[in-house]
């Protein structure tokens, strides 16, 4: 670097002066990255910081938190709410540049590229004064309390009840597959506050403190034997007449906004990303490296053939959230396109699955200590989680159909009921 | 296709469409498949005074590119070409009339590239060869030294417009490597036999060298230096491949989309079937994906990236493999119309699938993408 670019970084050190020079935020960003954030040396950079013992959640909010000390946290959340306020190119300059660093990886999904943003939409003065500092402080780590056991697709047909007494909203039910439940500090929970009303009518979102009397929370261990996943059951908690977020009943305007936000940020066009962008990982852990090594029979021509089909598909999954990241953001397709990746990257995960095992063979499912070849027999056990996760391929399917496509909504019977008198499952209780 | 096209790059689409539209509608087409050739010599002069073949030419030999990417603006007309399932030489020329302004010498350049670039002559590539791979370790062509010049034998096949062509660029191997020859179709011992196709204008020729004496000077670029320049022709083939492919299946998927809209079936529109939906959104995501991995493939070639050749090969390998089954299940969606001769998708589907054959099907792109990447 040259004397005269260190003078231009000292003079440009309060933010606001970089909206107009992404040059000069650039260096700065390099410059700080170098001094500050830990190479990632060789870890998964969608983890964000190397596999160890430390706790994950620990780690993400310790360098969540030196981006805010260094002035580099929420790049495109307003100043008064303790962001930079510049525009999304800062936040793309600074994921180029952080490439092969640290980062708050766990802060995005769902904090800041789908709670945050929505709290931004229709939160009061005071909850955005008081939760989304909070997050962009490494303090406070949000989930979603969305699915439930008695439907994960069916979003607005929640059976968790919020029943108004006096000052408070008292909460029952029961949520499931939030991730990190357990080790985050607050939710945004999706609730039947009126059941005389069509399903839609009749929601809100409450801001629900993850860790107070009355939430249990369990981890689902799954196939592979990872427990991120939770349920949480809820019995009589008092949630604060005012941490609803927007209107109460009104709470579908919220949750549909939650969901556009999440496209977009699935579709790898959310201004608030952090980092690699997730749309653009592959599926699965049978990556063309790790598959590649697997293989012992290099010179054998469908080996070959299967080995080449994988970069094919990586690389074209790639391309594709690219692109339509830069479609959302130009408006040639709306923000539901988001689904396209995300089926992309279930049917990717699908198929590269398949060929760990064509690769693996037996030692697949019978395995030397150590061979990794067995991890892709464990993949493929879990091969559908890529699917459901995040939302169904057949959600986002009817999602590509009908909000990007155009074609009519499949009719459903419940709309118009009173939720009362619609037919649901039973939701069931602790054990 | 291309979500970055230049103002200039969107007025040479425009024109290029209109033109297509005007003069080589689908009516025409299917006149032009009982022609020998498959099209007009006056129409193919027309589309080059548009531009058509001078696009990879250097300026200095009256060519021009219209925003500095030439392989990116020749893209967009295959991309056209495919919407219409155009008939012309588009490929071969281009690839040919590239090759003679990098490699040729200047009594090549002058006897060759006026010609293609008024469109009056045409010339093609012998590239691949009966039951070879298609790469450089497919050609057996053999090019022996005799005197001052060489002796070739062997046999290309399947040759685009090779009954067609003015020129032939022969990649043969030669005692140093591989070598490129530019020879006049008329060349003594050059037997010239059309084959039957699936494409309704796009022609197809096996092509024979008997022992066809060439001087020193039909040698283009260096003996024994063609690698480099059949891999440049190879990679710029697969490119124009690929975005006439996407070309023919956006415009089928399009049309397809609309019918579902339209065509009623127990009182409802297809388009209302979750079954046909889900499809329809598999397609869009398909469709998404091969233009996605074109427009990064063009790049990738244009600006020659280290890993241009892989890309290029990724993207033959997905969009001619993806595309005729994206049109495939459109014909499932229009039920039995599909498949008649009167409907138009089965000129797409005929052009799709010339494209997932030739220059190396979709199972040896993978298998040549795995070998560049080190498998």
């Amino acid at each position: 670097m040259t004397e005269s670019a260190i003078e231009d970084v000292d003079t440009l050190k309060r933010p606001k002066a970089h909206a107009k020079n992404p040059t000069a935020f650039r260096a700065r960003a390099r410059a700080w990255i170098v001094d500050n954030l830990e190479p990632l040396n060789g870890a998964d950079p969608f983890m964000g910081h190397a596999l160890d013992d430390a706790d994950q959640v620990v780690r993400s909010k310790a360098i969540q938190r030196k981006l805010w000390d260094g002035g580099f946290a929420g790049i495109c959340y307003p100043v008064k709410y303790g962001g930079q306020g510049l525009p999304p190119e800062c936040q793309q300059i600074f994921n180029e540049e952080s490439r092969g660093y640290e980062l708050p990886m766990l802060f995005n999904t769902p904090t800041l590229t789908i709670i945050t943003p929505t709290i931004l939409d229709f939160g009061t003065e005071e909850q955005k004064q008081r939760y989304i500092p909070a997050v962009l402080r490494g303090d406070e780590l949000w989930v979603q309390f969305l699915s439930e056991p008695t439907g994960g697709s069916d979003l607005a047909g929640a059976l968790t009840r919020a029943t108004r007494d006096g000052d408070v909203f008292v909460l029952n039910g029961s949520k499931i597959w939030s991730t990190y439940a357990w080790k985050s500090d607050y939710a945004l929970c999706v609730c039947r506050t009126d059941w005389d009303v069509p399903k839609h009518r009749g929601l809100s979102v409450l801001i629900v403190k993850v860790h107070q009397p009355g939430i249990h929370i369990d981890q689902i261990k799954h196939v592979d034997g990872t427990d991120e996943f939770c349920q949480e059951f809820f019995d009589d908690v008092p949630i604060p007449a005012d941490h609803v977020l927007g209107q109460v009943n009104d709470g579908w305007t919220v949750a549909s906004k939650l969901m556009f936000h999440e496209r977009t940020a699935m579709g790898g066009a959310s201004p608030y990303e952090v980092g690699p962008r997730m749309a653009e990982r592959r599926g699965g852990q049978g990556g063309s490296g790790s598959l590649s090594e697997v293989s012992s029979r290099k010179d054998d021509s469908r080996v070959r053939q299967l080995l080449g089909e994988v970069r094919v598909l990586t690389r074209v999954h790639k391309a594709l959230a690219e692109r339509i990241g830069t479609s959302i953001r130009t408006g040639r397709l709306p923000p539901p396109a988001g689904s396209i990746p995300r089926l992309s990257g279930g049917m990717l995960n699908v198929r590269l699955s398949v060929i760990g095992l064509e690769l693996g063979g037996d030692r697949t499912v019978a395995w030397e200590k150590g061979d990794t070849a067995g991890d892709l027999g464990v993949s493929y056990l879990g091969r559908q989680g890529a699917c459901l996760g995040g939302g169904s391929t057949e959600m986002a399917r009817n999602i590509i159909s009908e909000r990007v496509l155009g074609m009519p909504r499949d009719r459903s019977p419940d709309l118009d009921l009173p939720f009362r008198e619609v037919r649901t499952n039973s939701m069931p209780s602790r054990n | 296709m291309d979500l970055e096209l230049t103002a200039d790059q969107e007025l040479f689409r425009d024109t290029t469409r209109q033109f297509l539209t005007a003069q080589a509608p689908l009516t025409s087409v299917r006149a032009w498949a009982d022609m020998p050739s498959g099209f007009d010599p006056s129409w193919w002069k027309r589309g080059a005074d548009l531009g058509w073949t001078s696009l990879l030419v250097s300026e200095d030999h009256g060519g021009g590119s219209i925003s500095g990417d030439g392989l990116s603006d020749l893209a967009l007309v295959a991309e056209e070409m495919g919407g219409l399932v155009s008939p012309g030489p588009l490929g071969p020329v281009n690839v040919v009339a590239q090759t003679v302004s990098i490699d040729g010498s200047p009594e090549q350049v002058g006897s060759v590239l006026p010609g293609l670039l008024t469109g009056e002559t045409v010339a093609t590539w012998c590239a691949t060869e009966p039951g070879q791979p298609v790469g450089a370790d497919g050609v057996f062509l053999e090019a022996r030294p005799d005197g001052d010049g060489f002796v070739l034998n062997g046999t290309k096949s399947p040759v685009d417009a090779g009954a067609q062509a003015d020129w032939f660029l022969v990649t043969a191997d030669g005692p140093l490597g591989l070598v490129q020859f530019l020879a006049p179709a008329s060349t003594p011992g050059i037997e010239v036999t059309p084959l039957e196709g699936l494409d309704l204008v796009r022609r197809h020729a096996k092509v024979r060298f008997d022992h066809v004496h060439l001087p020193a000077s039909a040698v283009v670029g260096t003996s024994g230096a063609g690698g480099a320049a059949f891999e440049r022709q190879m990679r710029t083939m697969l490119v124009l491949q690929c975005a006439e492919t996407v070309g023919a299946t956006e415009r089928v998927f399009d049309f397809t989309v609309e019918y579902a809209f339209d065509r009623y079936s127990f009182g409802r529109p297809l388009a209302s079937y979750q079954a046909l939906k889900h499809r329809f959104a598999d397609m869009k995501l398909w469709l998404e994906s091969a233009q996605a991995i074109t427009v990064e493939a063009t790049r990738a070639v244009q600006h020659d990236h280290d890993d241009a050749g892989e890309v290029a090969r990724i993207a033959k390998a997905y969009v001619t493999e993806r595309c005729p089954e994206i049109i495939q299940d459109c014909v499932q969606m229009h039920g039995g119309i599909g498949v008649t001769w009167d409907h138009d998708i089965h000129l797409y589907l005929r052009r799709a699938v010339l494209h997932r054959q030739t220059y190396g099907d979709p199972i040896e792109q993978r298998e040549r993408v795995a070998i560049l990447a080190g498998a």
